[in-house]
């Protein structure tokens, strides 16, 4: 187990680098970098730190929320598959940041939208603690989740239904596909709190979610605090998910597909996976988005369309392995 | 030394009395068999006791933090989850949870506590397989030896012996009581009365809505208990292997 950390933490910084070095403008690999430390005067130094830079450090921050909540939310429901959407909070998100594109107020100023998103996932939030309650088991928090994100789809769909004319419908369908292009260091310093004072709370359910393994009865019986967990676990992973829905859009499979890829990796220790699925889920995101520059590089192909249509074939041959070993 | 009281516990679930007024005391050196008929409250006794139901009246378990509450009971539930593909030595590890502070990982004396844990249980060989596809009796195993790394003074399982082989009953059932001899306490339901006869050194007999009968074997069994809570007749002998019990017959 032990070389798994390093090579995973090199994978994410050689992703890092690469996606740091590809764009459209034509920038070489050294003249870039050097640019980017040193800065200076011209085109290149505003490319790599307004452009390059915030981008690939937004594909790092939201590929690790996405893996580390999807570990933790697996941990959890003791279910291989969940996935941190689950509890409703990216189609509240989603639905805040689509009322702002319909209402207009995305237009008035940078970060209307994923304030709006944020607010968004906040109302989510409190639905769902209000519907699952604070002693309710891991089949309310589901059943809470898909109503809730169901209801917030709706929504959604009512909005692109009622918008006023093909051009913000268009904006809104390809806002909610999910993409990292033109964003900058304000979405970076928006989205940072929350990430990393979620990241904080979940890495620190380890302990409890291996206890899990056991059984809730169990591992309350072992001193777990099932309660507290749970509410951690849900504000942890709606401040991640919301933050990342918020600057970037719904950008699925990438919690699901990673902790599921890593879990043989680890030993299946929920614990492990947690910290393994974070760095997993940076790798993947950092690749899926220097992918999408690389394929179709003027026709911006959209990174959640991306995810969603490698995801989905994996996870469908991990399904087709693991039937294999079962049978 | 006392290591459980219980004092008027009563539990309803869903409105409906399942115990009233229980009060029992368990201390060290007992190895306790809880018997009664399926419904009578075994399991949800054992779970009130330990604060996992909510319930009326005092258990000296329920009224201690749950972290120290980890370090003074192990509780082995009916259901044997398992959720992911972990190694038995990782499952039975599990166990010294309660004993870790922090970010703190397994001590020497954790991983001596395992040791000990899968050797009592004869589970050395299966250490490092993986404990989800192991067969139902094995896994069981494994979870009893989760039980026993807890290294707790009380140790309370649920139907711990079902779906075992007659050896691994055996073999458990004198675990259990090696570890009442030692000075623990081990509380845990079973159905088979001949085994409970044989190796418990008290019997606490369920039923009515709350203890119909407390004591050794001997007492407990008998003729008109049998048929007023279990409704079957039984033979009950003392050879000089021991105590043999035999259900017979169920009382029309």
């Amino acid at each position: 187990m032990r070389p798994l950390a390093p090579a995973l933490a090199a994978l994410v910084a050689a992703l890092f680098l690469a996606s740091l070095v590809t764009g459209p403008a034509e920038i070489g690999a050294g003249e870039g970098l050097r640019a980017l430390v040193s800065g200076g005067e011209g085109p290149i130094p505003l490319v790599m730190r307004e452009i390059r830079l915030p981008r690939a450090i937004l594909g790092l921050m939201i590929g690790a929320s996405l893996g580390l909540s999807g570990a933790a939310m697996q941990g959890y429901l003791r279910n291989p598959l969940a996935e941190p959407g689950l509890i409703g909070v990216s189609g509240s998100a989603a639905l805040g940041a689509v009322l702002a594109i319909h209402t207009g107020l995305a237009a008035t100023f940078t970060l209307a939208l994923p304030l709006a998103a944020l607010a968004g996932a906040g109302a989510g939030v409190l639905l769902i603690l209000m519907l699952a309650g604070p002693r309710g088991g891991s089949i309310t928090l589901i059943l809470a989740g898909i109503a809730i994100s169901a209801l917030a789809g709706a929504l959604t769909s009512l909005v692109l239904n009622l918008s006023p004319n093909p051009y913000a419908a268009s904006e809104i369908v390809f806002w909610m596909m999910g993409s990292l292009a033109d964003r900058s260091m304000t979405h970076v310093w928006l989205a940072l709190p929350f990430m990393l004072g979620g990241g904080a709370a979940l890495l620190g359910l380890g302990r409890g979610l291996d206890a899990l393994t056991l059984g809730e009865d169990a591992a309350e019986a072992m001193g777990l605090r099932l309660a507290r967990l749970r509410l951690t676990l849900v504000l942890g992973t709606a401040a991640m998910v919301g933050a990342a829905v918020a600057v970037a859009g719904a950008i699925g499979f990438v919690g699901l597909v990673v902790p599921h890829l890593l879990r043989p990796l680890v030993g299946a220790r929920p614990s492990r996976l947690l910290w393994a699925s974070g760095l997993g889920g940076a790798a993947m995101l950092l690749a899926a988005d220097i992918a999408v520059r690389l394929i179709l590089p003027e026709r911006d192909l959209k990174l959640g369309v991306l995810t969603a249509i490698v995801g989905a074939p994996l996870f469908l041959h991990l399904i087709y392995k693991t039937r294999g070993a079962q049978a | 030394m006392t290591l459980l009281s219980l004092g008027n516990l009563s539990v309803r679930l869903r409105g409906r009395p399942i115990l009233s007024n229980v009060t029992l005391n368990v201390g060290a050196g007992e190895f306790v068999g809880l018997i009664g008929p399926n419904g009578a409250g075994k399991t949800t006794l054992m779970r009130a006791a330990l604060g996992l139901l909510p319930h009326d009246g005092e258990s000296s378990l329920a009224a201690l933090p749950p972290e120290a509450r980890g370090r003074r009971a192990a509780w082995m539930p009916q259901a044997r989850d398992i959720a992911w593909p972990v190694s038995v030595e990782t499952l039975v590890a599990l166990g010294r949870t309660p004993h870790l502070g922090g970010w703190q990982g397994l001590r020497a004396t954790d991983r001596a506590h395992v040791d000990r844990a899968l050797a009592t249980m004869g589970l050395e060989g299966l250490r490092h397989r993986t404990a989800t596809r192991l067969s139902g009796g094995e896994q069981a195993m494994a979870l009893i030896a989760r039980a026993l790394a807890q290294d707790t003074p009380l140790l309370m399982a649920d139907e711990p012996i079902a779906g075992l082989d007659p050896a691994n009953q055996i073999a458990t059932m004198a675990v259990f009581a090696r570890l009442a001899h030692e000075g623990r306490a081990v509380i845990a339901s079973l159905h088979d009365l001949g085994l409970a006869a044989r190796h418990c050194t008290r019997l606490i007999l369920l039923g009515e809505g709350g203890i119909a009968a407390d004591g050794p074997p001997e007492r407990v069994l008998t003729p008109d208990n049998l048929a007023r809570i279990f409704h079957v007749t039984a033979h009950y002998a003392t050879t000089p292997q021991g105590p043999v019990f035999q259900p017979l017959e169920v009382i029309e």
